[in-house]
């Protein structure tokens, strides 16, 4: 599904702060990614959801070489990954409903076609009550998982999420965690960046540690 | 989604199952993409008004010195004047009665006024003072002919008709002047057309700017449609419809205001025609009118800022996602 190879990436001219990295994703895993602040798990979720290009190597997502794709091939194989992101990035003028449903109304569905779907899945979340609540009044656990639910709504084939228990509860990180896990078990291919060593802990699953800028995997 | 939603119950007690679940309202109309009746958007309508308002009353301005020019250079140019010379035998009166009817007779001419001896005589007061006995000399009679308005009269034709009837009849049709005249309305119209381009010039730039300060507070909004997968068009075309939106509110305001000046100052002028004020301000811009060209131009000036502001925010989002990559 995601495979790099040889991968390096540097700002500007400034130094690597990924080094030769080489590594696979394959359909239906589950994955934490991990290591030290400034070790580059962010600019390696980055070059996932194809927000950056390497500056040197191959990277390869749902068997495209993301360096020959056009602007418009790489929106339309965005819309194959689900991001979480750290700070959530809810668009505050938008409802929880609209949020959600965003990705289905960049690719031009009709509210009619969907509205049933996301009210479903935003139950599913917790989030059932609050489906007309604009972000601003919405406490940190359920902007997290409104983030979650727009990253999932459009069924992708693999999810990002970086740092999705940084901001909870240890009680609500379980929880998300399971979520995950029940993504997982749908089909989804799920990488979780993540500092929370307890987290972790509470399930087996293939770890991607990233130091000083180079990647061990442990299966 | 079929998954249980055990997956986030429990432990906190946030449960759905049974709770009377809340449908998004279908009364509210949809969020649209781009948030509106922001801080920014209302500072960049002002910002559009008032430099479209600028701008139209330059472009006005333009117009009324062009048309003002047009009619001064009409008017003196409809007015010929004939000199006669006194002549050495015989009498200036029957010079002149003869000048005046071969003008009258003449095709395109309106009227023809002479001037009598004591009229001329207090034309030349000014300059040589009262009491001097004029009947010793030689002073020149005047004739004005007032051509009529759109006749195209043969002016060469009647000065060789007066040169081969009355020897002593000049006529002066003010060419020089007018030639003058032409020059000045020239410059004074090129003067204003430049003084319009630096206008414009200024309501591009600052409008320019105004929409790349506000399309700073949508930073993120273009950040997230992008990265969940929106493609470049879709994106900037919501935002060019947001701005091409306001910049027509804030044109509409300003070029609206401008229009709105123009005609109450067109009407004005019309209620003091015919009074000392009314006659003074004809003298000098002529009918106060900047006519169907300068309001065309008024609307051609809201439609070029809200193209400017529409434009400058595509090239701002496609901007933003460059950086974003």
């Amino acid at each position: 599904m995601v495979r790099f190879e040889h991968v390096g990436l540097r700002y500007g001219f400034g130094p690597e702060v990924l080094r030769d990295i080489t590594f696979r994703i394959d359909a239906r895993s589950f994955q934490f990614l991990t290591g030290p602040s400034g070790a580059g798990k962010t600019s390696l979720l980055r070059l996932l959801f194809l927000a950056l290009r390497p500056t040197r190597g191959l990277v390869t997502i749902f068997g495209h070489d993301v360096a020959t794709l056009s602007k418009d091939a790489l929106s339309t194989l965005r819309r194959r990954i689900g991001i979480v992101f750290q700070d959530f990035r809810l668009l505050d003028h938008m409802t929880t409903f609209e949020n959600v449903a965003l990705p289905l109304r960049v690719i031009g569905q009709n509210e009619d076609s969907y509205r049933g779907e996301v009210v479903e899945l935003l139950k599913w979340v917790g989030l059932g009550e609050r489906i007309s609540a604009l972000p601003p009044v919405l406490s940190g656990g359920e902007k997290q998982r409104a983030a979650i639910a727009r990253a999932v709504i459009a069924r992708p084939q693999l999810l990002l999420a970086d740092e999705p228990t940084g901001n909870v509860d240890p009680n609500l990180a379980q929880r998300l965690l399971r979520l995950f896990l029940e993504l997982h078990k749908s089909g989804t291919s799920v990488v979780i960046a993540t500092h929370d060593i307890a987290l972790m802990d509470q399930f087996d699953a293939r770890r991607l540690v990233l130091h000083e800028g180079r990647l061990h995997v442990y299966e | 989604m079929s998954m249980s939603n055990a997956a986030v119950q429990g432990d906190g007690g946030q449960a759905e199952s049974g709770a009377p679940s809340a449908e998004p309202d279908r009364r509210r109309r949809t969020s649209p993409i781009v948030p509106r009746a922001t801080i920014s958007g209302r500072s960049l309508v002002g910002v559009v008004a008032i430099m479209t308002f600028l701008a139209s009353l330059t472009a006005g301005a333009v117009m009324l010195v062009r048309s003002a020019a047009n009619e001064w250079q009409a008017d003196i140019a409809r007015e010929v004047t004939i000199q006669i010379r006194a002549p050495e035998a015989g009498d200036a009166e029957t010079e002149v009665a003869k000048t005046v009817a071969i003008t009258r007779a003449f095709p395109g001419v309106a009227e023809v006024k002479p001037y009598s001896k004591d009229e001329t005589m207090r034309l030349l007061e000014p300059w040589l003072g009262s009491g001097l006995a004029f009947e010793d000399l030689p002073v020149p009679r005047i004739v004005v002919v007032r051509i009529a308005a759109g006749a195209a009269a043969d002016l060469a034709q009647l000065r060789a008709l007066l040169r081969e009837q009355v020897p002593g009849a000049v006529l002066d049709d003010h060419r020089g002047f007018v030639a003058r005249m032409r020059a000045m309305s020239g410059a004074a119209l090129i003067g204003g057309i430049f003084v319009l381009l630096l206008v414009l010039l200024a309501t591009v730039l600052s409008v320019t700017f105004a929409t790349r300060a506000a399309m700073a507070t949508n930073r993120p909004v273009i950040e997230v449609l992008h990265l969940i997968g929106a493609k470049d068009n879709f994106i900037a075309a919501h935002f060019q419809k947001h701005f091409l939106q306001l910049g027509f509110q804030g044109g509409l305001i300003g070029g609206g205001a401008a229009i709105a000046l123009f005609a109450c100052a067109d009407l004005a002028s019309a209620w003091f025609v015919g009074t000392a004020a009314g006659d003074q301000f004809a003298a000098m811009f002529g009918t106060f009118s900047i006519g169907a060209l300068g309001y065309l131009a008024v609307l051609a000036q809201i439609g070029l800022v809200a193209g400017v502001t529409a434009a400058a925010s595509r090239r701002t989002v496609i901007r933003t996602i460059e950086t974003i990559q």
